[in-house]
C-alpha cells in the first residue's frame, strides 16, 4: 500500500520568551493512501501541530515529513506551494472569505491553481453539488448555518482535485446532528474520490464514527496507534484508556471494589449475558455503565460493571464472560 | 453678508472638497502600500522583514509626529517644485498629501490587521503566495474597515485642509482665516465653521453607510 505521509522521528519546540516548549516528541506515523486516519488527543497534547506539519504550515525542529517520499522540509517554496495545492485542508472556523460569495470562495484554489476562469465555474458549481449546496452559490457565507459553511469550505477544499484532505477539529463546533451529516459526506468522498483523510479531533466519536485507523496523541508524544476496532477493544495506553472508556459510570457502591470493562462485537452483542451470567453462576453484578456504538461499521457494546467482593467469585465471573467471547479489562477508579 | 462673501464661500466650499478629495487621493496611492508593507512585515507576518518593518515604522512616526503647520512650512519649496507655486488650491494639495500618508498608512495596517489568522492559514494551505494572499484574502476581507477608516481619513484632510489657509491655501479655512479672524467677521467665521462641520459630517456618515452596505 502506497504512503502517503511517513513521519519520522518529529519533534516540534516553541520558543516562547526564553522558555522552551515542546509541542512534538519523537513522533513516527505513516498515512496510507486511502485511509481515513485520526489523530486524537485532549487539546494542548499537540495535535494541531500535528497536522500542521503535515503540509508545512508548522516547520519540524527534528525528524522529518515526507509527502508521497518528498522530504517536505526540503522544498523550495514555490514547490511547497504547489505541493500544498495536493493537500486540502478544513478548519474548525471554517476560515471562508466573508467579502466572498459561495462560489467566489470555491473557485480560490482553482485560481491559485491558474485554471481558466470558464473552467473554474464548471467546476466550483460541480463541487458545491458534491457536498448538496449547488442552490447556495450566490450566498454569502454569513448567511449560511454552521453545517453549511463546513460543506462550503469541503467544495473549496476539493476543488482542485486534492490528493490528502487534512480535517482540523472540522466538527468542533457543530451540534452533533450536523457532525454526523459531515462525517458522512467526508466518508461518502473517501470512498467515490478514493480520497485519503486525516481527521484531527478530540472526540471519540468522531473517530470511531468514521475512521479506519487513529493515532493517539498525549502531551506531544504518540502514545498509541493502530486500527479503530483493535483500539476500541484493547486500548493499551492510558490516554487510549481515557478516551475509549465511558467518562461518566456510576460511582460503585464502594472505593475499592473490583471494575471491569466487558467489550462485545456485533456477533456477540446480542447476547443476554448479564441474565446468563445469573443463570449459570448465580453470581450477581452491578452495571455502572453500559452502551453501544458503531465502530468502523460494526455495532460495539462496551460495559463497565462492579464485580462483588469474594475474590473466587470474581474470578468465576471473568472465566464466564472470556469464554463466552468477550473483551474483559480491569478499571482503575476515577 | 454681502454677495461677494457668499461667492467666496460657495467657491471655498468646492476648493475644500478639491483639496480633500484629491489630498486623500494621492495619500491613499502612497499610504495605502506602504500599509500594506508596514503589516507585512511584521514580525509573524506573511512578509516578516525586521529592518524593514523597523525603518518603514520610523519613517510612519516621524511622519506622524509633525505638527501639520510644520509640515505646511517644511514643504514649501517641495511644493513650488511640484507644482510651480506655494500658495493656491492646487499647490496645497502637496502637504496635504503628505501629512495624511502616515496616518493612512498607520489605519490601513490596522485594518488589516483585524483580518482573522485563520483566513490567512486557510489562504496559505491552498498553495497561496504571500502577494497572493494579501491581494486575494486580506484585502477584500479587510475591505469594510479600509472603507471606514478612508471615511476617518478624508474627514481629517478636510480639517487639515482648514489649515491651510494660513499659508495662502485656498478653501474654507482660507476664507474664515481672512475674513472671519482678521477682519473680525464673526458670521463669515461662523458660517465657514458650520459647513466644515457638516461636511465632515456628511464624508464621516457617508463612509459609514457604504462600509455597512459593504459587509456581508
Amino acid at each position: 500500500m502506497n504512503e502517503v505521509f511517513q513521519l519520522n522521528h518529529v519533534s516540534k519546540k516553541y520558543e516562547n520568551d526564553g522558555k522552551e516548549f515542546i509541542a512534538l516528541k519523537d513522533v513516527s506515523l505513516s498515512i496510507r493512501e486511502g485511509e481515513i486516519f485520526g489523530i486524537i488527543g485532549m487539546s494542548g497534547a499537540g495535535k494541531s501541530t500535528l497536522v500542521r506539519t503535515l503540509n508545512r504550515l508548522e516547520n519540524v525542529s527534528g525528524g522529518s515529513v515526507s509527502f508521497y517520499g518528498q522530504n517536505l522540509a526540503e522544498l523550495k517554496p514555490r514547490e511547497l506551494r504547489n505541493v500544498r495545492r495536493e493537500i486540502a485542508m478544513i478548519f474548525q472556523g471554517f476560515n471562508l472569505l466573508a467579502q466572498k460569495t459561495v462560489l467566489s470562495n470555491v473557485m480560490q484554489p482553482l485560481r491559485i491553481a491558474g485554471v481558466p476562469r470558464a473552467i473554474r465555474k464548471q467546476k466550483a458549481l460541480e463541487m458545491l453539488k458534491v457536498v448538496g449546496l449547488e442552490d447556495k452559490w450566490n450566498e454569502y457565507p454569513a448567511r449560511l448555518s454552521g453545517g453549511q459553511r463546513q460543506r462550503v469550505a469541503i467544495a473549496r477544499a476539493l476543488a482542485a482535485d486534492p490528493k490528502v484532505l487534512l480535517c482540523d477539529e472540522a466538527t468542533s463546533a457543530l451540534d452533533p446532528k450536523i457532525t454526523g451529516e459531515i462525517l458522512d459526506l467526508l466518508k461518502e468522498i473517501n470512498r467515490t474520490r478514493k480520497l485519503t483523510i486525516v481527521i484531527i479531533t478530540h472526540e471519540m466519536s468522531v473517530v470511531e464514527e468514521i475512521c479506519d485507523r487513529v493515532a493517539i496523541v498525549d502531551n506531544g508524544e504518540l502514545s498509541e496507534i493502530g486500527e479503530v476496532k483493535e483500539i476500541f477493544r484493547n486500548p493499551k495506553s492510558k490516554a487510549a484508556q481515557k478516551l475509549v472508556f465511558p467518562s461518566n459510570p456510576f460511582d460503585p457502591s464502594t472505593s475499592d471494589s473490583r471494575l471491569i470493562r466487558l467489550v462485545f462485537d456485533g456477533s456477540a452483542a446480542n447476547r443476554p449475558f448479564i441474565a446468563e451470567l445469573v443463570e449459570k453462576t448465580g453470581s450477581k453484578v452491578a452495571i455502572l455503565s453500559a452502551n453501544t456504538k458503531s465502530v468502523g461499521g460494526i455495532g460495539y457494546g462496551q460495559m463497565v460493571v462492579e464485580l462483588p467482593n469474594n475474590p473466587e467469585e470474581q474470578e468465576k465471573i471473568i472465566e464466564f464472560f472470556e469464554t463466552g467471547g468477550l473483551t474483559v479489562q480491569e478499571v482503575r477508579h476515577a | 453678508m454681502s454677495e461677494y462673501i457668499i461667492d467666496a464661500i460657495r467657491q471655498g466650499i468646492v476648493e475644500t472638497l478639491q483639496m480633500s478629495f484629491a489630498a486623500s487621493f494621492f495619500a491613499y496611492l502612497l499610504g495605502l502600500p506602504l500599509g500594506v508593507l508596514l503589516y507585512a512585515t511584521a514580525k509573524g507576518r506573511l512578509l516578516s522583514n525586521r529592518p524593514a518593518h523597523f525603518i518603514l515604522g520610523l519613517l510612519v512616526n516621524i511622519g506622524r509626529s509633525l505638527p501639520f503647520l510644520i509640515l505646511l512650512v517644511l514643504l514649501i519649496p517641495f511644493t513650488r517644485f511640484l507644482t510651480g507655486s506655494s500658495i493656491g488650491t492646487v499647490a496645497s494639495i502637496v502637504p496635504l498629501t503628505v501629512g495624511a500618508i502616515p496616518i493612512i498608512a498607520r489605519m490601513v495596517e490596522s485594518s488589516l490587521s483585524e483580518v482573522s489568522p485563520g483566513i490567512i492559514e486557510a489562504a496559505t494551505s491552498m498553495g497561496a503566495s504571500p502577494v497572493y494572499t494579501i491581494l486575494h484574502f486580506i484585502l477584500p476581507e479587510a475591505l469594510p474597515s479600509l472603507l471606514l477608516g478612508a471615511a476617518i481619513n478624508v474627514a481629517t484632510v478636510l480639517g487639515y485642509s482648514a489649515m491651510a489657509g494660513v499659508i495662502g491655501g485656498g478653501g474654507l479655512g482660507a476664507i474664515a482665516l481672512q475674513y472671519g479672524y482678521y477682519r473680525y467677521q464673526k458670521d463669515v467665521l461662523w458660517t465657514t465653521v458650520t459647513l466644515l462641520v457638516i461636511m465632515v459630517m456628511v464624508i464621516q456618515e457617508g463612509g459609514n453607510i457604504i462600509a455597512k452596505k459593504v459587509r456581508k
